[in-house]
C-alpha cells in the first residue's frame, strides 16, 4: 500500500478556502468515494487531501421560505430521517434508501455524491428533474449554480479548484409530484444500471405539466430527456402515452456496453420502468 | 500528527498519518485484529465497526475524521470474557460458519439492536444488507439477530 497523503482537516470555511487556495487538493467529506482510491488499487492516490467532515457550516435540512436546504456533508442516514424531506422531496429519501446499506448511508453525502459527478450517482437525476441549484462557495464569494449546468462531462463539474459546494437547494413547487426509480443488481449495495426521477404538476384535468424526467447510468453525466418530456407534457398517464413516451425515450437515448450492463438493457430496462411509473400513476 | 480518541471505552492515542483508514488503525496501530478487511471498497461490510454509534465501514473512514469520537469493535463485545447477548446468539442459532463475516455482522446486528428498530425478518435483512457472508449462512444470522432482539440486547 502506497504512504497515505498528507490531509489538512479545517475547522471553518474560511480555513478550508485559505487551504484551498495554497495548492490543490481533494476534499473528502464521507469517503466513500475517495477512500477506495488510498489504497492504489484502484489508481493513483491523490495528492493532498482536505477533510472536510469537521465543518458543521455544511450540515442540517431546513426549508426557507420556498426552498428545501440541504447541506452538503448531510449525510444519507440524514436525509432517510428528515421530517422535512418526508413533506416536501420524499423521493429524495427513497433515493437515500437505495444508497448502498447502513455503512455507506451514515458516511455518505448528498454534497459527495454531486461532487464526485459520477454517472451513475444516485442522486443527481432527482437534483436535474427539481431544479435543484448547487450553492458553490470560494473566496470570491457564493454562486448558485442549477443542477443542468453542474456536470459537463464524464466526472466533470462546475466546481473550480478552490471551490466547495456549500448546501444544494430545492425549490418547493406546490402540488408537484417527484418519482424515482433505480434498476441495479440487488436492492443493496448495487451501483446502478438505470436510475430514473420523474417530476410533474397534476393538472384540475388529470393532465401532467412541467415535466422533467432524468436520467443516470445512460450517459457520460445524468441527463434529461427532454423528447420524452414533451410527449408527457400535457398529457394524462394513459397506456398510449406510456407507449409512445417508452418508443421516444428509447430512440432518445444512447447508453454504452459496460462492465455493469449492455446498452441494449440499459434502454430497454429504462423504457419498461418509465412505462410502469406511468401505469402505476394512472391507476390502469 | 496524532488522533485521540475512544476505542472500546478506552482513551488512546495513535501516531499515524490522517488518512490512514481507520481499518489499519485499528488492526495494525492498535493490534485489534478483529475488524477483518474483506474488499477494501465499502461493497462487504467485513471491516464494521460502530463509530458514535453509527455502523460504519472502517475501510473507508480516515483517521483524522474519528478524532474525538467513540469507536466500538468486536472486541468490545463481550465483558469479562463473556460473550454478550448477541454473541451468544450467534454460537445459538449457528450463525457463523467460516467467520470472516461475523465482527462486522455483530456490529451491524448491535447497531440495529441499539436502534429500536422492530426486528422484523425485512428489517433485520435491511439492516445486514451492508455485510457479505460468503458462505451465505445468512437464515442463521437473521435468527440471532431475532433472537438477541427477543433477548433484549443492544449496544451501549
Amino acid at each position: 500500500m502506497p504512504p497515505e497523503p498528507p490531509v489538512v482537516s479545517p475547522r471553518s470555511l474560511d480555513e478550508a478556502f485559505a487551504a484551498l487556495a495554497s495548492a490543490p487538493h481533494r476534499p473528502v467529506a464521507g469517503g466513500t468515494d475517495l477512500l477506495v482510491q488510498i489504497t492504489g488499487e484502484m489508481g493513483e492516490p491523490p495528492e493532498r487531501v482536505i477533510d472536510l467532515w469537521g465543518l458543521s457550516e455544511l450540515r442540517g435540512i431546513a426549508v426557507e421560505g420556498e426552498a428545501l436546504l440541504i447541506g452538503a456533508l448531510t449525510t444519507y442516514t440524514e436525509i432517510r430521517r428528515s421530517a422535512d424531506v418526508a413533506r416536501h422531496l420524499p423521493a429524495l429519501a427513497d433515493a437515500a434508501a437505495t444508497i448502498g446499506a447502513a455503512q455507506i448511508q451514515n458516511r455518505g453525502t448528498l454534497g459527495g455524491n454531486a461532487a464526485n459527478a459520477s454517472p451513475a450517482g444516485d442522486t443527481l437525476p432527482i437534483l436535474l428533474a427539481t431544479h435543484a441549484q448547487l450553492v458553490l462557495g470560494g473566496p470570491r464569494g457564493e454562486r448558485t449554480v442549477p443542477a443542468s449546468d453542474f456536470w459537463t462531462g464524464y466526472r466533470q463539474t462546475a466546481l473550480a479548484a478552490d471551490e466547495l459546494i456549500l448546501r444544494i437547494r430545492f425549490p418547493i413547487i406546490a402540488k408537484r409530484q417527484v418519482r424515482f426509480r433505480k434498476v441495479g443488481t440487488r436492492r443493496a449495495q448495487a451501483i446502478s444500471k438505470v436510475m430514473m426521477a420523474l417530476a410533474w404538476q397534476p393538472g384540475d384535468d388529470g393532465a401532467w405539466r412541467e415535466v422533467r424526467l432524468a436520467l443516470g447510468s445512460m450517459a457520460a453525466t445524468p441527463v434529461r430527456a427532454p423528447r420524452t418530456e414533451a410527449v408527457l407534457e400535457g398529457a394524462a398517464p394513459m397506456a398510449e402515452v406510456a407507449d409512445l413516451a417508452v418508443a421516444t425515450l428509447a430512440d432518445e437515448l444512447h447508453p454504452i456496453d459496460d462492465v455493469r450492463s449492455t446498452a441494449d438493457y440499459r434502454r430497454a430496462v429504462a423504457g419498461r420502468v418509465l412505462h410502469r411509473l406511468i401505469r402505476d400513476e394512472g391507476g390502469w | 500528527m496524532s488522533y485521540r480518541l475512544t476505542v472500546n471505552g478506552d482513551p488512546v492515542e495513535i501516531e499515524a498519518p490522517g488518512m490512514r483508514r481507520l481499518l489499519d488503525a485499528l488492526r495494525e496501530d492498535l493490534g485489534l485484529t478483529g475488524t477483518k478487511e474483506g474488499c477494501g471498497e465499502g461493497e462487504c461490510g467485513a471491516c464494521s465497526v460502530l463509530v458514535d454509534g453509527q455502523v460504519v465501514d472502517s475501510c473507508m473512514v480516515p483517521l483524522c475524521q474519528v478524532e474525538g469520537a467513540s469507536v466500538q469493535t468486536v472486541e468490545g463485545l463481550a465483558e469479562d470474557g463473556a460473550l454478550n447477548v448477541l454473541q451468544a446468539a450467534f454460537l445459538e442459532t449457528g450463525g457463523a460458519q467460516c467467520g470472516i463475516c461475523t465482527p462486522g455482522m455483530l456490529m451491524a446486528g448491535e447497531a440495529f439492536l441499539a436502534s429500536g428498530a422492530q426486528p422484523s425478518e425485512e428489517s433485520i435483512r435491511e439492516a445486514i444488507a451492508g455485510n457479505l457472508c460468503r458462505c451465505t449462512g445468512y437464515t442463521k444470522i437473521v435468527e440471532a439477530i431475532a433472537l438477541a432482539a427477543e433477548r433484549g440486547s443492544g449496544a451501549g
